[in-house]
C-alpha cells in the first residue's frame, strides 16, 4: 500500500490532524500517518471498483473519493492499480479521482476528475477514469472548491431554516429542543405519503409544509404549553423533547423501514454549467432560490408585522415583553408553528440535497443545526441564518482539506469552542449567558 | 414597629480602632483586612470604586448605606466571588486578590448570604457537618474507607451539636433543612459558618426576611462572635441595630466610601444623612430605618 | 405465537453482559447527573472511549486482558478530564449540547476511515478476548439451566462482569455515603453556599465525572466484550437509553441505575420476541416484523416522556432528593 499525497496536502492534513488530537488527545496511537485501504467499506453489497491504468501500466498510490447519500469514503489504489469502495446502497453518488495523487503530466482526459456512478443491474459497478498525457486542467483544485462552497451554501441555506426555528423555540422558552431534528425528517415525509397518495409534486410541498407547520402546533398545544403551566422545570423538558425525538423518530423507522426513499426528481438532475467547470443541478439552483425566497419573507416578518416584532421581544426579554402587554403564550404558539414549517420545509430541501430520504436523516443533522444556532447566538433569528451559513460552507468546503468522513467533526468542534469562549455567539447578547 | 422584647442589655462596645482622624479608608490599629483601590464596572456603571479600606481585627463593623451603594458587591469582590477590574486586598497579611472563593473561605475568612444558601436537601446536621474543614472523609480515595474518618467524624459531629445547642436548633437537627423557617435557616447558615473556625465572619444582611422574634436571638448570636474573638464585618439596613451592636460603621454610597466612624458620630454625619435622604434633613436615621426596639440608652 | 420463545428471550435479558454493562453505564452517569447534577448527553462517548480503549490495546499494543481494562479505564478518565476542564463551569443546557457534540465527535473520528488500521473504521474491531477467554476459570462445559444456558466463555464472561459490576456499585455506595458524598450532595443544590464552606468545587466536579467515566468506560469494554466493537454501537441513541433506564430506576440512588437497567432490557428483549412475533401472526396490520421491532424503541421515547413529567424520581428515588425537578 502506498500513500503518495502531494507536498502541500500531506503538510496541511498534517495540521489539521494536530488540532484534532489535540482535541482528543489520543495522543501517540493516532498520530500515525493516515493509511488509507485499497478496498474500504467490505461489509457492504453494493460495490463500486476499478483500475487505475496508465497505457496498461498500472498506477498505485492514486486516491478516489466516492460521496453521496450521505455517506464518503476514501480508498487508494494498490500496488496493481486496483480499488474497491463498498457502499450502504445503490444510490447516487459521485467519485472523484484526486488527480494530484497521480503521477505528473498525467491527468484525466475525459469526463471530468468527478463524475456520477450510474448503476447497473447488479450491485457492483465497475468505473474506470480514461486517464492519460495531458494538461490537467490546473484550476480544477480550485473549481471543486467553488463545488464545494456552492454545496455549502446550498446546505447552509437549508440548515438556516432549520436552525431559525430552534434559536427562536430556545429563545422564547429556554428549551433547546433536542427533538427538531425529527420535525425536519417529517416535512420529507409528509411530502412522500403525498406524492405516493397521488398528489401533484408542486402541491405537495406547501401542503407537506402546512402540516408540518401544523405539527408544531400541536406540539405546543398538546406538549409544552401544558407543561409549562406547570412549572415544570427545563431539565425536564428537554429530557421530554429527547423522549418526543425517540418516539417520533422510531415511528417513522416503523413506516419508512431502514432504507432510502427518493422524493420523485430528486436523482438525474440536469446540471447548469455556471462557471469554468462549475455547474450546479436544477435542483441545487430551485433549492437554493426557494430557500432564499422563504429566508427573506421570514425576515420582513420578523421586522414589519406586529407578531414578528413581538417575537423578537418575546425571544430577547419574556418578561418585560409580558410586562409590556405582549400575549407571550399566544407568541409561543406562532413560534412553533413557524419552527415547524421551516423545519418541514428545510426536510423537503434536505431530502434533495443529500439526495435521499430516511427515517434518521434529521437526526443526523440535528447538531449541525444548534451548531448553526449555537454559532450565530441562540434565540436570535439573524444569528441563526449567520451561524448556519458559516456552519454549510465550513462542512462542505473543509473536506478539500481534511479526510472527507472527517468534515463533520469541523462544525462540531467550532460549535463547542463557541459555547466555551463566546457562549453568546455572533450576534447574541452576553446577558442572556448563566 | 411591631411589638418585639427589647435586648436584654446595652452591649459592650469597643473603642480606640482607628487612627487618627475618623474619615473614610482612616487606617485601623490592628486591621484583619486591608483593600486598596477594589473597582468593578458593569457595562457602564461603577458598583464598587474603594480606595482604601480598613476593618479592624476583633470588633464588629457595619457596612451601611443605600441600596446600590455596592455594599454586595464589594462583599463577592473580597470573598473572592467575583473578579474586580482593578485592586488588592490582604487578610491578616495574605494577599487575596484572585484566590477563589473556597481558597478565602479556608483561610478563615467565611461569609453568608443575602439570600440564604441553607442547603434544603441536607438534614440540619449535615449541613453543620458540611461546614467544618480539613475532613479526611472529604477526600476522595480516602472516603472509602470509613474507619480513616470515622473518629473525625464523631468529633466534628460533637462540636457541631453544640453549636446547634446554643442556636437552639438542636431538634431539628435531623429535619431537611428545606422545613425550616426562613429566620431558623438563617441560624443555621450562621451555625454552619461557626464550624470552621473562623477569624473573619462576614454576614450580607443577616436580619432580612427575618421576623422580629428571632432578631434577638440573631444579635445576640453576632455579639457572641466578637465575645469568642472573632472579627464580624456584616451589612445591615437597620440603623437602630447597627448603632446597638457596631464598634465601627463604614458608609458606602454610588460605590464609594463616604464615611467611617463610630456609629453615633457617623448617623449624624451630613454626607451620609444625604445619601439617605437626598437632601439635608434633621432627622435621626434610626428612625427611618429601625425595624426593632431597643432598650433606652443613656445618651 | 411462540410464547416459549418469547419468555427465553425475555429471562435471558435478566443475566446477560449487555444488560451489565448498560447497567455500569447507568451507574457512571448516575454519578453524573443523578448525584452532581452534570447533565451529561455524551455518555456514549464514554462507554466507547472504554470500549475501543480495551479492544485497541489488545490488537494493537497487545496488552494482556488485565492491562487493557486499565487502559480503558485510564482512556475513560483521560476523556473524562479533557471533556471537563473546559466545561464544568459550563451551566446546565450547553453542558448538555457539548457533551452530545463530544460523544459524536468520538464516534465520527472511530467512524473515519484515516485511522482504518487501529479502529477498523465501520468494519469495527474482533477477536480482542482471546487473552481474557484463556484465563477462563470454568472448565469446557455448559452452565447454567432453562433460559440461562452459557458456554464455559459465556459463562466466565458473566461472571467477570457480575463481579466488575458488584464492585463498582460497592465503591460507589460508599463514596456517596461518604463525607465526599455530602460535599457532592450540597454541590448539586447550590455549588456557592459550598464555595462558601471553602471546598474546592471544580475538583469535587471533575472526580466526579472521572469516577463516573471510568465506570461507564468499563461498561463500554464489557458491552464489547462478548463480541466486536463497532461505532455504529455508540450513537445518540445509546446514550438516551441509559437515561431512560437511569430515570426509570431512581437517578439520585446507587441501586436505581442497576434496577433501572434491568427493567429496561427486560422490556427491550420481551418486546423485542413479542411484538415481531405479533406481526408475523398478523395483530399489527400491515406491519412488518422489522417494522413491528422498531415500535419498542417507539415505547422507550414515551416511556421516558411520562416518567420525567409523572415520577422523575424514579422507582426507588426520593423526590426531596432531586433538584432538577420545579417544586
Amino acid at each position: 500500500m502506498n500513500i503518495a499525497p502531494a507536498e502541500d496536502r500531506s503538510l496541511i492534513h498534517k495540521v489539521v490532524r494536530l488540532f484534532l488530537i489535540a482535541v482528543l488527545a489520543c495522543a501517540g496511537v493516532f498520530a500515525a500517518a493516515p493509511a488509507m485501504a485499497d478496498t474500504v467499506g467490505e461489509e457492504y453489497e453494493n460495490k463500486i471498483l476499478g483500475n487505475v491504468k496508465n497505457e496498461g501500466t498500472p498506477l498505485a498510490g492514486v486516491q478516489l473519493i466516492v460521496e453521496g447519500n450521505g455517506y464518503t469514503a476514501e480508498v487508494v489504489t494498490d500496488a496493481e492499480g486496483k480499488w474497491e469502495i463498498g457502499v450502504p446502497e445503490a444510490g447516487t453518488y459521485e467519485i472523484t479521482l484526486v488527480e494530484d495523487t497521480l503521477p505528473e503530466g498525467i491527468a484525466v482526459l475525459e469526463g471530468g476528475a468527478t463524475q456520477t456512478i450510474e448503476w447497473g443491474f447488479t450491485n457492483t459497478v465497475v468505473w474506470n477514469f480514461f486517464i492519460g498525457e495531458g494538461e490537467r486542467n490546473p484550476t480544477s483544485q480550485l473549481d471543486q472548491f467553488f463545488m464545494r462552497v456552492f454545496a455549502g451554501i446550498n446546505f447552509g441555506l437549508l440548515l438556516g431554516l432549520a436552525a431559525i426555528g430552534l434559536s427562536l423555540v430556545f429563545g422564547t422558552t429556554a428549551l433547546p429542543n433536542f427533538a427538531h431534528g425529527e420535525m425536519v425528517t417529517l416535512g420529507a415525509l409528509f411530502t412522500l405519503f403525498l406524492t405516493l397518495a397521488g398528489v401533484p409534486l408542486l402541491l405537495s410541498f406547501p401542503i407537506a409544509v402546512a402540516l408540518s407547520a401544523l405539527f408544531g402546533w400541536a406540539l405546543d398545544a398538546a406538549v409544552w404549553a401544558p407543561l409549562r403551566a406547570r412549572g415544570v422545570g427545563i431539565v425536564q423538558l428537554m429530557i421530554v423533547s429527547i423522549g418526543l425525538s425517540l418516539t417520533f423518530r422510531y415511528i417513522t423507522q416503523a413506516f419508512l423501514g431502514g432504507g432510502t426513499e427518493q422524493l420523485s426528481g430528486a436523482l438525474g438532475s440536469p446540471e447548469i454549467p455556471i462557471f469554468r467547470t462549475v455547474t450546479l443541478s436544477v435542483n441545487d439552483l430551485v433549492s437554493m432560490g426557494v430557500s432564499l425566497v422563504v429566508l427573506i419573507a421570514f425576515a420582513m416578518w420578523l421586522l414589519r408585522s406586529k407578531m414578528g416584532k413581538a417575537t423578537r421581544a418575546v425571544s430577547d426579554n419574556a418578561d418585560l415583553a409580558a410586562a409590556s402587554g405582549i400575549d407571550v403564550d399566544r407568541v409561543i404558539r406562532v413560534v412553533w408553528i413557524m419552527a415547524g414549517g421551516l423545519a418541514g420545509l428545510a426536510g423537503i430541501l434536505w431530502a434533495y440535497f443529500r439526495p435521499g430520504l430516511k427515517w434518521d436523516m434529521g437526526e443526523k443533522i440535528l447538531l449541525f443545526i444548534f451548531a448553526a444556532g449555537v454559532l450565530g447566538g441562540l434565540g436570535t433569528a439573524f444569528g441563526a441564518f449567520v451561524g448556519a451559513m458559516i456552519v454549510g460552507v465550513l462542512i462542505e468546503t473543509s473536506a478539500q482539506f481534511i479526510p472527507s468522513d472527517l468534515k463533520y467533526v469541523g462544525a462540531l468542534v467550532v460549535m463547542i469552542v463557541i459555547l466555551l469562549f463566546r457562549p453568546q455567539g455572533i450576534l447574541g447578547r452576553r446577558e442572556r449567558i448563566g | 414597629m411591631s411589638a418585639s422584647k427589647p435586648l436584654k442589655k446595652a452591649p459592650q462596645k469597643t473603642t480606640g480602632l482607628h487612627v487618627g482622624d475618623a474619615a473614610p479608608g482612616v487606617k485601623k490599629v490592628d486591621p484583619i483586612l486591608v483593600a486598596d483601590h477594589v473597582s468593578r464596572k458593569f457595562g457602564g456603571l461603577v458598583a464598587v470604586d474603594v480606595e482604601h479600606l480598613e476593618i479592624p481585627r476583633g470588633a464588629i463593623t457595619a457596612l451601611i448605606g443605600p441600596n446600590g451603594a455596592g455594599k454586595t458587591t464589594l462583599f463577592n469582590l473580597l470573598t473572592g466571588f467575583d473578579k474586580p477590574d482593578s485592586g488588592t486586598w490582604s487578610f491578616s497579611g495574605e494577599n487575596l486578590a484572585g484566590v477563589p472563593a473556597h481558597k478565602v473561605a479556608s483561610m478563615g475568612q467565611v461569609r453568608t448570604f443575602q439570600l440564604t444558601k441553607a442547603l434544603g436537601l441536607l438534614t440540619v446536621l449535615e449541613n453543620m457537618k458540611l461546614g467544618a474543614k480539613d475532613q479526611t472523609g472529604e477526600s476522595l480515595f480516602q472516603s472509602i474507607f470509613p474507619f480513616l474518618w470515622r473518629k473525625q467524624e464523631a468529633e466534628i459531629e460533637e462540636k457541631a451539636l453544640e453549636i446547634l445547642e446554643r442556636f437552639k436548633l438542636l431538634k431539628l437537627k435531623d429535619d431537611f433543612a428545606a422545613s425550616l423557617s426562613g429566620g431558623q435557616r438563617k441560624l443555621l447558615e450562621m451555625a454552619r459558618a461557626l464550624m470552621s473556625n473562623p477569624t473573619l465572619v462576614m454576614l450580607d444582611e443577616p436580619m432580612a426576611g427575618v421576623n422580629p422574634a428571632l432578631t434577638e436571638s440573631l444579635l445576640e448570636h453576632i455579639l457572641d462572635l466578637k465575645t469568642q474573638g472573632m472579627t464580624v464585618l456584616f451589612v445591615e439596613h437597620d440603623m437602630h441595630m447597627v448603632r446597638h451592636i457596631a464598634d465601627w460603621v463604614v458608609v458606602m454610597a454610588e460605590g464609594r466610601i463616604i464615611a467611617e466612624g463610630p456609629p453615633e458620630a457617623v448617623m449624624k454625619d451630613e454626607a451620609v444623612v444625604d445619601a439617605y435622604l437626598g437632601s439635608h434633613q434633621d432627622v435621626d436615621l434610626g428612625v427611618v430605618t429601625g425595624r426593632i426596639t431597643l432598650p433606652k440608652e443613656k445618651k | 405465537m411462540d410464547f416459549v420463545s418469547i419468555l427465553n428471550n425475555t429471562a435471558q435479558a435478566l443475566f446477560s453482559p449487555v444488560t451489565i454493562a448498560f447497567a455500569m453505564a447507568a451507574l457512571g452517569l448516575a454519578i453524573h447527573f443523578g448525584f452532581v447534577g452534570l447533565l451529561n448527553f455524551g455518555i456514549a462517548g464514554f462507554m466507547a472511549v472504554g470500549a475501543y480503549g480495551y479492544a485497541i490495546s489488545t490488537l494493537t499494543f497487545g496488552f494482556p486482558w488485565w492491562a487493557a481494562f486499565l487502559a480503558a479505564m485510564a482512556a475513560s478518565a483521560v476523556f473524562a478530564v479533557i471533556l471537563g476542564i473546559p466545561t464544568l463551569q459550563l451551566r446546565g443546557d450547553y453542558l448538555a449540547i457539548v457533551t452530545i457534540a463530544a460523544a459524536e465527535i468520538v464516534r465520527l473520528l472511530l467512524l473515519s476511515t484515516t485511522w482504518i488500521e487501529t479502529t477498523g473504521s465501520a468494519d469495527g474491531l474482533v477477536a480482542y478476548a482471546n487473552d481474557f477467554r484463556s484465563i477462563n476459570p470454568f472448565p469446557d462445559g455448559v452452565y447454567g439451566f432453562g433460559p440461562w444456558t452459557y458456554t464455559a466463555n459465556q459463562f466466565w464472561v458473566l461472571i467477570f462482569a457480575l463481579i466488575i459490576l458488584a464492585v463498582s456499585a460497592f465503591l460507589l455506595w460508599r463514596l456517596v455515603k461518604s463525607p465526599w458524598g455530602r460535599v457532592i450532595k450540597g454541590i448539586r443544590e447550590d455549588e456557592d453556599a459550598v464555595r462558601a464552606l471553602g471546598k474546592n468545587v471544580f475538583a469535587y466536579k471533575m472526580q466526579a465525572l472521572i469516577v463516573g467515566g471510568i465506570v461507564a468506560g468499563l461498561g463500554g469494554a464489557l458491552y464489547v466484550m462478548p463480541s466486536s466493537a463497532n461505532p455504529m454501537l455508540f450513537a445518540t441513541s445509546l446514550t438516551f437509553f441509559v437515561w431512560t433506564a437511569l430515570l426509570l430506576g431512581g437517578a439520585a440512588t446507587v441501586f436505581g441505575p442497576l434496577l433501572g437497567a434491568v427493567i429496561f432490557w427486560v422490556l427491550q428483549a420481551f418486546l423485542g420476541s413479542l411484538l415481531p412475533a405479533m406481526a408475523q401472526a398478523g395483530l399489527l396490520g400491515a406491519l412488518s416484523s422489522a417494522q413491528a421491532g422498531a415500535l419498542r424503541f417507539v415505547l422507550v421515547g414515551i416511556l421516558l416522556v411520562v416518567i420525567v413529567i409523572v415520577r422523575p424520581q424514579g422507582i426507588v428515588g426520593d423526590k426531596r432528593e432531586l433538584t432538577f425537578v420545579r417544586k
